[in-house]
């Protein structure tokens, strides 16, 4: 795939002054736009996942590649699955069957944790900000290989306290980009929605993840944050992060996003480039309910005319004019 | 006025006693548990009763040396940590709770059961076996010492010594656990499983660890609290010591390394001093005989503290020595 730099129309300068970098949406370009479409250097493969509550099937998803390094919208109606589909592939739920991979390790029988630790880090979609730790001690927890998390080893400064150091210095870095610096030592339970959205993002970061994924960031959070949010996003990206994220503003969507998978009843009913979505049948469809402008079939044409043709018989028919056929003509008479 | 000075100094002798000893290592280990990581343990009781039978029987029924008794005594506690954390710590708190409350129980009745009596004495217990420990004692330990108006033999003086000298270590233990980055993975499973979850964190080991250090911490106090009496009888591990235990804990601020200790202290002190103070102002006619006898005085001041830390509740909920802000968090 080609991978030169290509200057993208469009997307605001949030990033030091280079021209951001779109690999993945160059290397999309010549991909078809069909549902279980392979990608060119898939980081997440989906195959036959399903997952059911009762009698419910909340996922369904039959094959789904996710392109590496790019921004993947995940959209559907309430309901679609989308969240279920986050927890199946960060081991936060089990499917009833069905296999994935990352990065061609198959993450199927792990647990949360063990997925976390191979760089695959989730936000969630009602945030989850530790209340009563600190904004600092919020981040600091983020980061993976902590020699000081063990118990015996908490019990020797020694062993942690350089790492612990190194941490901080990173923590205050990421906290600085979100602008969250000034707040370090604030419970983390004070700080405002989007401030805890914007915590959330930064303590996913800490772990160095390869694989990003969002739960409805910009939900409930101000116009104004929600463009820093999405600046941040894009940085993810330009990082070389894969970002897979779910959202329910349009617009979001199509700004940040390099492919679009629609989620309805459980299944993708489609996949492809942002422009491609909104004209896409089936995506009207589950958004708008089918058949709201549906053209009429012939025998409901038919129908339709019979129908109108009766009606104006039978208003002629009162003015005695025209011969109707339910009424004999002599009865009419005696009348 | 003398009888005021009597209260002050026999609630002091309570306060710093083996008793007080005993629920400021219950109350530390259930800060471990409940303050710090989130646990409800509602049994600390079961694990003391291990503590205190793993001397005694030890000692009274295998002979063994006291020390090899209380190290039994732990194992014991780390064993039951084990068995009710594997099948509870991967669901909701409230199972661990149900769970506990069930085995502090189960503990008591089967020690004390007719078929238990050849290992533990049944409800008569067992008796006589704090002599080693007594004996280890720098000074005599059956003479009297006066301090600042109260009263120790030199074996209840030797104890208190050896018990302040364990909490001083376990609460040592935990401060620096806490500071770590250990304790701050706990502090985050407390707030949200799942977050730390997400963030690559064994949720389930680190529980399963506090509820064993929690639980061997609440061991001790039954060690102490077994040598200190001099005898054991299952029938003093009743669950309602979980429950005082965590008045203790409440009352001083969970989640701080001297709430459990200054609570301890000065729940059993209040309790001694309500109990000496109401009997005398009764004999003093203050308070008229018909209006309270001074057998009555024994529930009486239970009454008085739990209306005391109602009041505790509702003015000040973070206890002695928390941070209101902290505690409001929560109330979102």
């Amino acid at each position: 795939m080609p991978a030169e730099p290509s200057p993208t129309t469009g997307s605001s300068a949030f990033h030091s002054g280079d021209a951001p970098r779109r690999l993945a949406q160059t290397a999309l370009r010549s991909v078809p736009w069909e549902i279980g479409v392979a990608k060119p250097d898939p980081a997440v493969v989906v195959d036959g996942v399903t997952r059911t509550f009762g009698g419910l099937t909340a996922v369904s998803v039959d094959h789904l590649e996710i392109q590496r390094g790019g921004i993947t919208g995940l959209i559907g109606p309430n309901g679609a699955g989308k969240t279920t589909l986050f927890n199946l592939l960060t081991g936060f739920d089990q499917p009833d069957t069905g296999t994935w991979s990352f990065d061609g390790r198959q993450l199927g029988k792990l647990s949360p944790h063990q997925v976390a630790r191979l760089g695959v880090v989730r936000t969630f979609q009602l945030t989850k900000a530790l209340s009563r730790l600190t904004v600092l001690q919020n981040m600091l927890l983020g980061a993976q290989g902590q020699r000081g998390e063990g118990f015996f080893r908490a019990l020797v400064p020694g062993v942690w306290r350089g790492q612990e150091k190194a941490n901080t210095e990173r923590a205050m870095d990421l906290l600085a980009r979100f602008k969250l610096d000034a707040k370090k030592d604030d419970f983390a339970g004070t700080l405002s929605g989007g401030q805890r959205k914007l915590l959330e993002m930064a303590r996913a970061l800490m772990s160095d993840p390869k694989v990003v994924m969002l739960d409805e960031p910009m939900a409930g959070v101000n116009p104004a944050l929600t463009q820093s949010l999405l600046g941040h996003v894009k940085d993810l990206r330009e990082q070389g992060m894969t970002v897979i994220f779910v959202e329910h503003d349009m617009d979001v969507v199509r700004d940040i996003s390099d492919w679009v998978v629609v989620m309805a009843a459980g299944r993708v009913i489609a996949e492809g480039p942002p422009e491609s979505i909104s004209q896409n049948r089936a995506v009207v469809d589950a958004y708008l309910g089918a058949h709201h402008d549906a053209p009429l079939t012939v025998e409901e044409e038919d129908q339709v005319l019979a129908e109108a043709e009766r009606e104006i018989a039978r208003e002629e028919n009162l003015d005695g004019e025209v011969f109707s056929s339910d009424v004999p003509p002599q009865e009419r008479t005696e009348k | 006025m003398s009888e005021f000075l009597d209260a002050i100094t026999g609630g002091l002798q309570a306060g710093l006693g083996y008793q007080a000893i005993f629920f400021v290592l219950l109350a530390v280990g259930l800060n471990v548990h409940f303050g710090y990581t989130g646990l409800l343990n509602f049994g600390q009781a079961g694990f003391a009763l291990l503590g205190a039978f793993g001397v005694a029987v030890s000692v009274v029924r295998w002979d063994l040396p006291f020390w090899v008794g209380i190290v039994i005594g732990l194992a014991a506690a780390v064993l039951l940590a084990l068995l009710l954390g594997l099948p509870t710590l991967r669901l909701r708190a409230d199972y661990l709770a149900i769970v506990t409350i069930a085995a502090a129980e189960i503990l008591r009745l089967v020690f004390r059961s007719v078929g238990a009596t050849a290992v533990t004495g049944g409800t008569r217990g067992l008796s006589g076996f704090n002599a080693d420990f007594v004996a280890l004692a720098p000074w005599a330990g059956g003479r009297q010492y006066d301090i600042l108006g109260t009263r120790w033999s030199g074996a209840q003086l030797w104890l208190a010594l050896v018990g302040w000298t364990l909490v001083a270590l376990t609460s040592l233990l935990v401060w620096s656990l806490m500071r770590s980055p250990w304790g701050r993975v706990v502090k985050a499973i407390r707030e949200d499983e799942d977050a730390a979850r997400s963030l690559g964190k064994n949720v389930y080991a680190y529980k399963m660890q506090a509820l064993v250090l929690g639980g061997v911490i609440g061991s001790l106090g039954g060690t102490v609290y077994a040598l200190g009496l001099g005898s054991v009888n299952p029938d003093q591990y009743q669950n309602a010591n979980t429950f005082l235990a965590y008045t203790a804990l409440i009352l001083g601020g969970a989640a701080r390394i001297w709430g459990p200790i200054l609570g301890g202290t000065i729940l059993l002190f209040l309790v001694q001093f309500a109990d000496t103070g109401l009997k005398a102002l009764i004999s003093n006619g203050i308070i008229p005989e018909s209006l309270l006898s001074p057998t009555d005085v024994a529930s009486l001041r239970f009454v008085l503290i739990g209306v005391g830390l109602m009041a505790l509740l509702v003015f000040r909920p973070q206890g002695i020595l928390g941070d209101r802000r902290e505690v409001m968090l929560d109330a979102r």
